[in-house]
């Protein structure tokens, strides 16, 4: 693979396939693992972040399930396509924001991704569509366990896997589930479901991550605790509780749908004629509307719209993948100018299709 | 458009920020957007937590005596971890073990490990592999089940080796 094949193709996540892919986005598996001969990046001298980078190309080729896959050093890449690789959910901020001694390894389809010297040495992450959360831990699981082979990853038997951070020792997993619950914001019932979510040792944040506003209506749900329970038992809780939360979406859906059908009808066609029509719109528009439109699609008020048309939308009208499309930089004004233009080409294009 | 902070670069980077349930956006250039990185990495700082849960979780062990513990291996002190909150290298957890483990208790409710195993052969991967093995059985993934039935006949057949 290389870097156009990657700007090129879509993320496997976006497909919108896989169970209950109309509430669950995307399913993730994170681990944390450190060398034991280094001191971990944060604390590390340049030889010291090199000598992780080495190793751990030395050891990736050896498996056959990285086979092909794109080595990018973060220093070789532009601003633009360090921002999109935060996009596409492949590296942190932190990882684009200081790129010295840190690189990225990508697989093809985005499955698989893991950064190299971010917070921890390695940070595996396999991402897939809808609710998968044990198949995709096990492939998590396998790839640790392969580069287990090659490299001696920091472990006590009492604290388990030792990463930089307290909050990752043990396991170093973080599972989570990206879901989107229109009806239960609508509902106003959302607030109440992440509190609910936190009294239960899980977290819930925005789209990008830490720190960012649940635009689109998008949650991104995770497990916290690291330590005192098996990776089986945290993906099983994990996947428990979103089997609730889409059973409380799909409530919250057919109330809507039984109670105020012609106000979401109008809502839907009218946020439609927006997304054809506008001439500006920023990304939080967008993805509002997005989001509307999403769940007229689930409800089949809407017709004809592709789903992996849409979830590549959410991505792809993002600040940096637009203004590399348009292969230059963008005020923002242009940007919101292009991001119109870009959508409605698409939706008009369903139409006559 | 110009960056909302230096006025002075093109903006760039579309930022979004949430300060007590206000959300602001800030179009801003590579420069100023680094630095609020920064700023809200520091911001949401693991130290600060650590600090707070160290001075509520009391007791003689959480106290004083910790701070001059030292790790032979990097170098650094628990003063420092207590700062910073991240460790230095692998070993920091053994060396700060005594002044960690009311942390540790706080952040997880628990002080053992009861996941993934590293080391070949020891009764805790067999363990594993069994659970997931039936795990396998259970859920009717039977070629997993194939697979890790002939992994757990390996490592009986040859406990060390990998």
């Amino acid at each position: 693979m290389t870097l156009d094949d990657l700007w090129n193709g879509t993320g496997e996540w976006l497909k919108g396939s896989g169970p209950d892919s109309d509430i669950v986005m995307s399913s993730r598996i994170r681990l944390a693992r450190n060398l034991d001969k280094y001191p971990f990046p944060h604390w590390a001298d340049a030889g010291q972040l090199e000598g992780v980078i080495s190793d751990f190309m030395a050891a990736y080729e050896h498996l056959d399930l990285l086979k092909g896959a794109l080595f990018i050093r973060m220093g070789e890449l532009d601003s633009l396509e360090k921002q999109m690789l935060i996009e596409r959910h492949l590296v942190s901020r932190e990882h684009a924001f200081r790129p010295e001694h840190k690189a990225v390894l990508i697989s093809d389809r985005e499955i698989i991704s893991i950064m190299v010297n971010e917070e921890d040495h390695l940070r595996i992450q396999v991402l897939q569509s809808g609710l998968n959360l044990m198949d995709t831990w096990k492939l998590a699981d396998r790839i640790e366990e392969e580069l287990g082979h090659h490299l001696d990853f920091a472990y006590s038997p009492e604290a388990g896997y030792l990463t930089c951070c307290p909050t990752n020792i043990g396991t170093g997993l973080r599972a989570s589930c990206m879901v989107h619950l229109p009806a239960l914001v609508m509902t106003k019932q959302a607030g109440r479901i992440i509190q609910a979510i936190g009294k239960l040792g899980m977290t819930a944040r925005g789209l990008f991550g830490e720190g960012t506003e649940s635009y689109g209506n998008f949650f991104q749900i995770s497990n916290q605790v690291t330590l005192g329970h098996p990776e089986e038992d945290t993906v099983d809780n994990l996947g428990r509780m979103i089997k609730q939360i889409i059973e409380q979406e799909n409530a919250a859906r057919d109330a809507v749908f039984a109670n105020q059908r012609l106000l979401l009808e109008d809502r839907m066609t009218r946020s439609l004629e927006e997304l054809k029509n506008a001439k500006l719109i920023s990304t939080e528009e967008a993805l509002n509307l997005l989001s509307t439109i999403r769940l007229g699609a689930d409800l089949g008020i809407i017709k004809g719209v592709d789903r992996d048309m849409l979830n590549s939308l959410f991505i792809q009208i993002q600040p940096a993948h637009l203004q590399k499309k348009e292969g230059k930089q963008l005020s923002a004004e242009e940007r919101d100018a292009v991001r119109a233009d870009f959508i409605s080409h698409k939706f008009n294009l369903t139409d006559k299709s | 458009m110009l960056c909302q902070i230096c006025g002075k670069n093109d903006a760039t980077v579309e930022f979004t920020e949430i300060i007590n349930e206000e959300v602001k956006q800030l179009q801003l250039c590579d420069g100023c957007a680094k630095k609020k990185g920064v700023e809200m990495e520091q911001h949401f700082s693991i130290a600060d937590f650590l600090a707070s849960i160290s001075d509520t979780s009391g007791g003689p062990d959480a106290s004083a005596p910790g701070a001059s513990l030292k790790c032979e291996k990097c170098g650094m002190t628990f003063g420092e971890f207590q700062k910073i909150g991240k460790f230095g290298c692998g070993d920091c957890y053994l060396a700060f073990r005594k002044s960690l483990l009311p942390l540790i208790k706080r952040i997880h409710g628990s002080t053992r490990h009861t996941g993934k195993t590293k080391d070949p052969g020891s009764p805790d991967l067999r363990h594993t592999l069994q659970r997931k093995l039936q795990r396998a059985i259970d859920t009717e993934e039977f070629e997993e089940a194939a697979r890790l039935r002939d992994e757990i006949r390996d490592l009986d057949k040859d406990p060390g080796g990998k």
